[in-house]
């Protein structure tokens, strides 16, 4: 499949400040990909070299095979780019600026009319098309911004937080419109909101402090990085025996109880742990009141990969004292 | 390749924005108050000389609207222009790093001459549509007396240029902050600069003077309100306007090369 994004080693300093260090990353054509991370992790500086505003400080991006910064007019030419902020001239109407920005596209006058009018639908933007921007609310100018980036349909989407701001039936909606968009469209949006990434995205990837953490699909990313799978367990005996008996199985790696019989048992390297606690619990005669296998959300993998860094130091400060 | 994006979305812009937001009408506003008060007391001046000039024959034959009204009104036209451009201009490139919007227009498919080009035009046809306004004193006064429309054409040659430069000096002062009031005093002080810079030739330095004056854009605008279109005056507008033209350019550029 031909990489539309392609993204080596690429590294940014803002003055002394290391923003992103030797990102490495591909997008294939129709893709959606999510980039996820937690405020001030990069991904808005990483959107930005791609768009072409920033410059990186080195390394490369391309862009459907053409350099970010050498041929940035080409590159530009095939994005559609919603900044973080969503920057809109805001002494404008709508319809004034999406001509504008039509204009600016290269959108030849024949197709002007056409073209703002299917953006337009495209955003819910008809009632509004002769207010000023100054006067809209915040949902609609996020609209107006994403309306902006479709216009001239470009093969390349960067949206940075396109929900951002909104509220849940408009975030439906551009989410809705997102999706609608993948397979003609290659999609690179950035999020810090777990569920919208793992339902919008076929690929996630995340970033903290400037370096990628991890790539994956959603589910592969909540299978793999959860460390094994997770059982829970409920059963009516005497807790510390049953905790004991459990803690003695060789699959299982961590009994965690959590009070009134139940139990969170994690085995260890991907194992199935369920038939042997089944087996165990019925050979005991204690009665087996749930079980059922847990997967990790993308939220606790999410928090797993951020967090892990810096709580080691700090475990490690307990210990000491 | 597809079309790129020309200047003209740009100009076009500019001009919904000028026409649409107070600062043109005020500026406007106060400049045409202000050049109508100076041709209202050159005019009244020319009638007290020219009912002297009734009784005394031998001074009529120095009466010359053109000389006595229209050459110091262009004259202080030019100064009052010093107060009005960085107006005009303060707000084209400082205004779009302030809100964000440059990350818009720099991701664009626009060249940035286009969006220099763009800009310039439109602040230049705004200022334009002032001078068109001005015709009125010179129209009213065909009402009273004959004039040397030749003469005057060479007048609003000279103020167009002078505007030119003002303007393109003022994009440049724009294009260096976020501030606008920065952007407005930067361009101030800069024309201000370029306006007294021949006074050290009266002043007399040695050997820098004809330098001096050589820069001065008072000097090159004084043979345009007395008749006289000289190349070389035509030459220093022309590469004045280009010069500050390309440094925003620079200015625009390095914003991809600076860390």
């Amino acid at each position: 499949m031909d990489m539309m994004i392609e993204v080596q080693d690429l590294t940014k300093y803002y003055g002394r400040t290391l923003a992103i260090s030797r990102l490495n990353f591909e997008v294939a054509a129709g893709e959606i990909v999510g980039f996820l991370g937690p405020n001030g992790a990069g991904k808005t500086t990483t959107l930005k070299i791609l768009s072409g505003f920033l410059s990186p400080s080195s390394g490369i991006a391309r862009i459907n095979g053409k350099d970010c910064v050498t041929q940035s007019l080409e590159v530009r030419h095939s994005l559609g780019y919603l900044p973080e902020t969503v920057p809109l001239y805001t002494d404008l109407t709508v319809n004034q600026f999406l001509r504008f920005a039509a204009q600016s596209k290269g959108v030849e006058a024949k197709a002007e009319n056409g073209e703002l009018s299917r953006v337009r639908a495209a955003c819910g933007l008809e009632q509004v098309q002769n207010t000023l921007i100054a006067a809209l609310s915040k949902g609609f100018r996020q609209r107006v911004g994403l309306a902006q980036a479709l216009l001239n349909n470009p093969p390349v989407l960067i949206l940075d937080e396109p929900t951002i701001g909104l509220d849940p039936s408009q975030i439906v909606e551009i989410r809705q419109l997102i999706k609608e968009l993948a397979g003609a469209h290659t999609v690179i949006l950035s999020s810090h909101i777990l569920p919208e990434v793992s339902q919008l995205c076929q690929r996630v990837i995340i970033i903290n402090k400037g370096q990628i953490v991890a790539g994956d699909t959603p589910e592969n990313l909540s299978r793999q990085l959860g460390h094994g799978s997770r059982v829970r367990l409920a059963v009516r005996g005497p807790e510390g025996e049953v905790a004991a008996a459990l803690q003695a199985i060789p699959q299982v790696q961590e009994v965690a109880g959590q009070g009134d019989g139940k139990f969170l048992v994690s085995a260890a390297n991907d194992q199935d742990a369920r038939p042997q606690l089944a087996r165990l619990v019925v050979e005991r005669g204690w009665d087996l009141l749930e079980l059922k296998a847990q997967e990790f959300t993308l939220e606790e993998v999410f928090l797993n990969l951020v967090t892990e860094e810096e709580s080691t130091p700090e475990e490690a400060a307990e210990e000491e004292s | 390749m597809k079309n790129t994006g020309s200047f003209t979305a740009v100009l076009r812009k500019e001009l919904v924005v000028y026409f649409t937001t107070p600062i043109f009408y005020i500026t406007g506003f106060f400049f045409l108050v202000l050049g109508g008060y100076f041709f209202y007391s050159n005019t009244l001046y020319y009638s007290l000389v020219s009912f002297q000039a009734a009784q005394n024959i031998q001074m009529a034959q120095y009466l010359n609207p053109l000389q006595m009204v229209f050459r110091p009104l262009f004259a202080t036209l030019g100064v009052v222009l010093l107060l009005l451009v960085p107006l005009l201009t303060m707000r084209l490139l400082a205004e779009e790093k302030k809100s964000g919007t440059a990350e818009l227009l720099f991701t664009y498919p626009l060249t940035d001459w286009s969006i220099i080009l763009g800009k310039f035009l439109a602040a230049l046809l705004v200022y334009a549509i002032f001078m068109a306004f001005t015709l009125a004193y010179p129209l009213a006064f065909t009402i009273l007396a004959r004039l040397d429309w030749a003469s005057l054409a060479s007048c609003y040659l000279g103020l167009m240029l002078l505007g030119g430069a003002c303007l393109s000096l003022g994009l440049f002062a724009s294009s260096l902050t976020e501030n606008q009031i920065i952007a407005a005093v930067t361009a101030f002080a800069l024309l201000l600069l370029f306006w007294i810079i021949g006074w050290q030739q009266e002043i007399g330095a040695a050997g820098w003077g004809s330098v001096f004056a050589a820069l001065s854009m008072m000097d090159h605008y004084d043979p345009f309100i007395r008749g006289v279109i000289d190349t070389r005056d035509l030459v220093y507008y022309f590469s004045f306007i280009y010069f500050f033209l390309f440094l925003t350019k620079m200015q625009l550029e390095s914003r991809r090369w600076r860390a």
